[in-house]
């Protein structure tokens, strides 16, 4: 967009405005009380009237002030790192902790420009190992370490 | 004399055998991250609160707060041998330290950062124990009214000592008070912005927040740039300082002592400012400033004594009023929480022991990094030459166990996948995370005390103004914002960030 000077404080202001927004749709439905009885949608609706207020003003001041440009996104990262521990989260009660484990190191290692197979092929083995040890026969948490079929 | 029974009492506690271990536990595993670059203690916090369910809470909160002051001596560990900080809180030290250890005075450098670390532990540990049980008493005394304008300051004042947009800051707070009070609204019983999922009724979880805002933004932004590690020295020999040395290092480590003791205290403060602060100190009063830069000792016993200060006193706001004021103690509160400790004044009165033990263990936790850092700097050196490639899928793999076992629910760890690309986000943006998380945790209480001291004013809302304590907090708030809003003011605070860069 044009007469955007500062992009980065622009989306950030779009952003809070947006939250800012987003709440006081839903904090409708809450009930408002009064100042001396407030109701549970009395407080979600003052911070959500200041983030709307303060997103707004630093739109504003995007269009007045100069800034650095946006900065690139790291998609490739991102995208890697994020579905590893998403898939880990989705599988690990399924699979045990010794399998996901091994899923979670894979994906993640190959989200590095520096990926190299093999080694992410011992470490995840290894960090399986620690792991189970660590985490199910040193602290005894919750987990199975193989799959479990019922 | 109450005060050294007090001691007397903590020191019970935190030499039981079980205790001693946990601020073992704690002390080195702050250490080992404090020598990783890339991995802070917000993250490192987070990623152990969950492990921390089935200790004693006082064993927990010995074990979490040594990560804490533990970092803060790993930190310059990488600061000196690797000209790369391990913490930010030791980013100072690489100007000075890095130097020494090319000049081949690694060993002093390093002898010099642990030991001022060690009186600069002693003396904040001596210091919180005294001043607590006067802020205490101060506190008890407050209402609901005095409560929520301290809470103002609290977040206001944190804030203004932050670097970059002081709006995006105070946007931050808000979207973080917000998130806060996400769950069922302990008044009416109703689920707010829960939005038919059972998960959400409970609250967003502070584990989430935390690493995904801390741990998993780190890693990915990590990833975008190429790493380059140069270990200058992989042997260090003469881990101890000579007389010059001493001479000229004594009076930068009282002086960062005390500066750091006190930054320590303030909102917004904590290690990293104190840091920075001391070295800016060291630099103005040297005879020789031209020598900072090139491996002045002053340049790294002042700020390496000043980081370990500001850690431990800035347990003072928390453990006297409840207010935490970094991110760690805003991590501190969740795990009190976590163990049904409401954090403020009462603690002192309603858990002694845990009060006191916590305090005693610090100087523990101190004593045995001092001993232990020196001789360990081998493995740590060793430790660093494992690539980053190798190291964040093991640190996302932590992180994903301690978040799935809170609840053993998928659930939490979707959520923190969603704030780890939030965090992105707010990197990418330039908005900093750390005020959302204190507005985060402070965001249940606020509301709670707004709404008891607008019950028993009748709704006015001139009570904030009308009682004089609270005032005299809005006021102060009012000037801090007035402060940073003056150019002058304004351009300090930048030249003192700078020096990070």
């Amino acid at each position: 967009m044009r007469g955007i000077k500062s992009p980065k404080d622009f989306y950030g202001g779009l952003l809070l405005a947006g939250f800012g927004a987003f709440a006081l749709f839903f904090a409708r439905l809450y009930p408002l009380g009064t100042a001396a009885r407030m109701g549970p949608g009395y407080f979600p609706r003052m911070l959500g009237i200041l983030l709307v207020v303060i997103g707004a003003v630093l739109m504003l001041r995007s269009l007045r002030l100069r800034g650095s440009p946006l900065p690139r996104w790291p998609w490739r990262p991102t995208v890697v790192i994020l579905a590893s521990v998403v898939v880990f989260g989705a599988i690990v009660s399924y699979v045990g902790l010794a399998l996901s484990t091994i899923v979670l190191i894979l994906m993640a290692s190959a989200a590095s420009h520096e990926f190299r197979p093999k080694e992410a092929v011992v470490s995840a083995i290894g960090l399986a190992i620690l792991a189970v040890g660590v985490f199910i026969v040193g602290l005894g948490l919750q987990l199975s370490i193989w799959p479990t079929f019922s | 004399m109450e005060l050294l029974n007090h001691l007397a009492v903590g020191f019970g506690v935190a030499l039981t055998p079980i205790n001693l271990l946990y601020a073992l536990v704690g002390s080195v595993l702050g250490t080992l991250i404090g020598v990783l670059p890339g991995i802070g203690p917000v993250a490192t916090i987070a990623m152990l609160l969950p492990t921390t369910y089935a200790l004693q809470p006082v064993s927990a909160l010995i074990m979490l707060a040594g990560i804490y002051y533990g970092a803060q001596y790993g930190g310059s560990t990488t600061s000196i041998l690797l000209n790369m900080p391990g913490e930010t809180s030791s980013a100072v030290t690489c100007l000075d330290g890095y130097q020494m250890a090319r000049k081949g005075q690694a060993g002093a450098a390093l002898a010099i950062a642990a030991l001022g670390s060690f009186f600069a532990g002693t003396v904040a540990t001596i210091m919180v124990a005294t001043v607590a049980i006067p802020l205490s008493a101060v506190a008890l005394k407050f209402g609901p009214a005095e409560y929520f304008s301290l809470m103002v300051l609290g977040l206001i004042g944190a804030v203004v000592l932050a670097h970059g947009s002081l709006l995006k800051a105070i946007g931050m707070i808000i979207l973080g008070l917000l998130l806060g009070i996400v769950g069922t609204d302990v008044n009416s019983g109703l689920a707010r912005f829960a939005f038919g999922v059972p998960e959400l009724t409970d609250g967003l979880g502070v584990v989430s927040v935390a690493m995904g805002l801390f741990g998993f933004a780190e890693i990915i932004t990590n990833l975008e740039s190429v790493e380059k590690r140069e270990i200058l020295t992989s042997k260090v020999t003469g881990l101890w300082i000579n007389k010059a040395q001493f001479k000229a290092a004594w009076p930068a480590v009282l002086r960062g002592t005390g500066l750091g003791s006190v930054l320590g205290l303030l909102p917004g403060g904590g290690a990293m400012l104190a840091s920075f602060a001391s070295y800016a100190v060291e630099k103005k009063i040297a005879t020789d400033p031209s020598m900072f830069g090139k491996g002045a000792i002053q340049g790294v016993a002042g700020p390496e004594s000043a980081n370990n200060a500001g850690a431990q006193s800035s347990f003072i706001p928390l453990l006297t009023l409840g207010i935490p004021e970094n991110a760690v103690m805003a991590l501190m509160v969740g795990a009190m929480t976590i163990h049904n400790i409401q954090p403020g004044p009462q603690v002192m009165t309603s858990n002694p022991s845990l009060f006191w033990g916590l305090i005693a263990s610090m100087w523990v936790g101190n004593l045995m990094l001092v001993v232990l850092n020196l001789p360990m700097i081998g493995i740590w050196i060793k430790l660093l030459q494992v690539p980053y490639r190798v190291l964040y899928p093991a640190i996302l793999l932590f992180c994903s166990i301690g978040v799935y076992t809170i609840n053993n629910t998928s659930f939490d760890v979707m959520q923190t996948a969603a704030f780890g690309f939030l965090g992105v986000l707010f990197v990418k943006l330039e908005f900093e995370p750390a005020p959302l998380l204190l507005g985060f945790v402070l965001g249940p209480m606020m509301e709670e005390n707004l709404r008891r001291a607008m019950l028993l004013s009748r709704g006015d809302p001139t009570v904030f103004l009308t009682r004089p304590i609270s005032l005299t907090m809005l006021l102060m708030a009012v000037a801090l914002l007035l402060l940073i809003a003056l150019p002058n003011i304004r351009k300090t605070r930048e030249v003192a960030f700078q020096e990070e860069q």
